[in-house]
């Protein structure tokens, strides 16, 4: 089994779904969670809060500096992500393509270095 | 290297010369054919694109090294499949030997216990051409890895064939080999379902192949037929694998009579010559023939597609002795048929062709003045001949002064200049 993780991106700035369908997508991706752990795929999933409660530590000259805001300036941010176990990359997109149904809106497919040794 | 290829080699070319040269063109010909089916199967039971690539160029100087005295081996692709894999476990042995885990080497001994000789099994070069030309991929990458892979040629001749500088093609193949190990793409045919995407992603690489190889005569000539010959040569690969598939069938068919053009389409100095004014003796009748048995076929079965209907246009225009004797009421129905699978502006250009030569230029004018195609030489082309016809020619000119903004070549460019002074000068 390889593992990949599955992230949702949006767009800051972009008007946030109706109450409607924000409350589906949950319901949608409540299903799909369940979907997932009952194949035993499943290895983590979670959303994200707005990147304005980010928090970056860094080392810098020696230092830990700790400052405000999300790490990356750009306007496409993390929303959240599934982490699967499954054999191969086309297993991994099948479940993408429920993915950004269930969460209307584009899913990254990356693979993890190394799978773990079992 | 020994089996850098310069060209198909034709049977019996070599029978006047010295022993060496006609070993030459044995060794290059069964490496070319041998090439894709060995190295599939090697990816297959080693998991590994570079370390089959590797053990299959050993093998290669091996045989280079060997066949010139013993003669070749019954069975060319069995022997390189076993002394590729030979070569291979010897290697991830001596890797191996530095650590020493038992489970390891136990896997690499089983290796060895593979059936022999039995060469290169079929089915693997199908996975890899649907591991090369997978969704994951984009479309560029998807031509080079088919071409380096499964036509097993160099990366600098890919290079070489699509203008592309080496150091570029080199890395693009690299990474293409690093995302399919370390995504994991699966190396298997995909299941009904999915079958019929996953196949036309592959039917596109061919053409765009064949495209490149036929469109544009800038660049190196030679090599760019060779793409041609290639991309018929990998789609009788694919269609011996899959007989059953009319599309692929249909593709074989429409490259086989686009080829069958080739000689015709430019003059001995290397202007381009239209369809209509092409001389149609010079056109193969062998390959003719053989295509329109395909689209026969295609006919036969009755489950149309885009490429088989774009093979019917071509057998179509095949079967005219004339431009006079073209059936273009069959064309028009045909590139109806066309446009319900590809409702593209360039399908609905050449429809708008076909119509005009059934229903008079004024109707062909009104479709093609729809069309948003303005960075396209040969709307404007069409265009100006419509204006011709009807007498309109300054503004016949002005859409030839159009295209002549958006040649991209030298031939293509002589030919407008050539149309241009044969509508007279510019009323303006």
């Amino acid at each position: 089994m390889s593992q990949y993780l599955l992230s949702v991106h949006y767009v800051e700035g972009e008007a946030p779904p109706s109450d409607d369908v924000m409350q589906q997508m949950f319901a949608d991706v409540d299903t799909l969670n369940q979907k997932m752990q009952a194949e035993g795929i499943w290895v983590f999933a979670g959303g994200l809060e707005t990147p304005d409660t980010a928090t970056v530590v860094r080392e810098a000259g020696g230092e830990i500096v700790t400052t405000d805001g999300p790490f990356a300036e750009a306007k496409e941010h993390l929303g959240g992500f599934w982490v699967i176990a499954v054999p191969d990359l086309d297993a991994a997109l099948d479940w993408a393509r429920q993915a950004t149904v269930a969460c209307r809106g584009p899913v990254e497919v990356r693979p993890f270095q190394d799978e773990p040794e079992g | 290297m020994p089996w850098s290829r310069r060209g198909p080699s034709i049977p019996g070319r070599a029978r006047g010369l010295n022993l060496a040269a006609r070993a030459t063109d044995d060794l290059d010909r069964v490496f070319r054919e041998e090439s894709g089916r060995v190295v599939a199967t090697l990816i297959r039971v080693f998991g590994d694109v570079d370390l089959a690539q590797d053990a299959l160029q050993e093998a290669f100087a091996e045989a280079a090294r060997a066949w010139p005295t013993s003669g070749l081996p019954p069975n060319p692709g069995g022997w390189l499949t076993t002394t590729a894999r030979n070569r291979a476990i010897d290697r991830l042995r001596r890797e191996s030997s530095r650590d020493t885990r038992q489970a390891e080497s136990a896997r690499i001994e089983s290796l060895r216990n593979l059936p022999e000789d039995t060469g290169p099994v079929p089915d693997d070069q199908l996975r890899l051409i649907f591991t090369c030309c997978h969704p994951s991929l984009s479309r560029s990458t998807q031509v080079a890895l088919t071409l380096r892979l499964l036509g097993g040629l160099e990366t600098p001749e890919i290079a070489r064939a699509f203008l592309v500088a080496e150091p570029t093609m080199a890395q693009r193949i690299v990474r293409a080999k690093q995302k399919i190990k370390k995504a994991r793409i699966p190396y298997r045919i995909p299941d009904e379902a999915e079958l019929p995407d996953r196949l036309r992603a592959v039917l596109d690489v061919l053409y765009l192949i064949f495209n490149e190889g036929h469109s544009a005569s800038s660049g190196p000539d030679l090599v760019r037929a060779d793409l041609c010959h290639e991309a018929i040569r990998l789609t009788r690969v694919l269609s011996g694998l899959m007989p059953d598939e009319e599309e692929v069938s249909g593709l074989l068919a429409l490259l086989l009579l686009t080829e069958a053009r080739r000689q015709a389409r430019t003059t001995r100095w290397g202007a381009v010559v239209l369809l209509a004014e092409q001389d149609r003796d010079r056109w193969d009748a062998l390959l003719i023939a053989e295509g329109q048995q395909l689209v026969r076929w295609c006919l036969r079965r009755n489950r149309p597609g885009p490429y088989q209907v774009q093979a019917a246009i071509a057998a179509v225009h095949s079967d005219a002795v004339t431009v006079e004797d073209t059936d273009w009421i069959q064309i028009v129905a045909l590139y109806d048929q066309l446009l319900a699978f590809l409702p593209t502006p360039v399908v609905r250009l050449n429809r708008a062709i076909a119509v005009a030569e059934v229903a008079g230029p004024a109707a062909g004018l009104a479709l093609v003045e729809e069309l948003d195609l303005h960075e396209y030489v040969p709307y404007h082309l069409a265009r100006a001949r419509f204006l011709e016809l009807l007498g309109r020619s300054a503004e016949a000119v002005q859409a030839v002064d159009a295209a002549l903004g958006h040649a991209t070549n030298d031939p293509e460019r002589r030919f407008l200049m050539r149309r241009r002074q044969e509508l007279g000068p510019s009323d303006t």
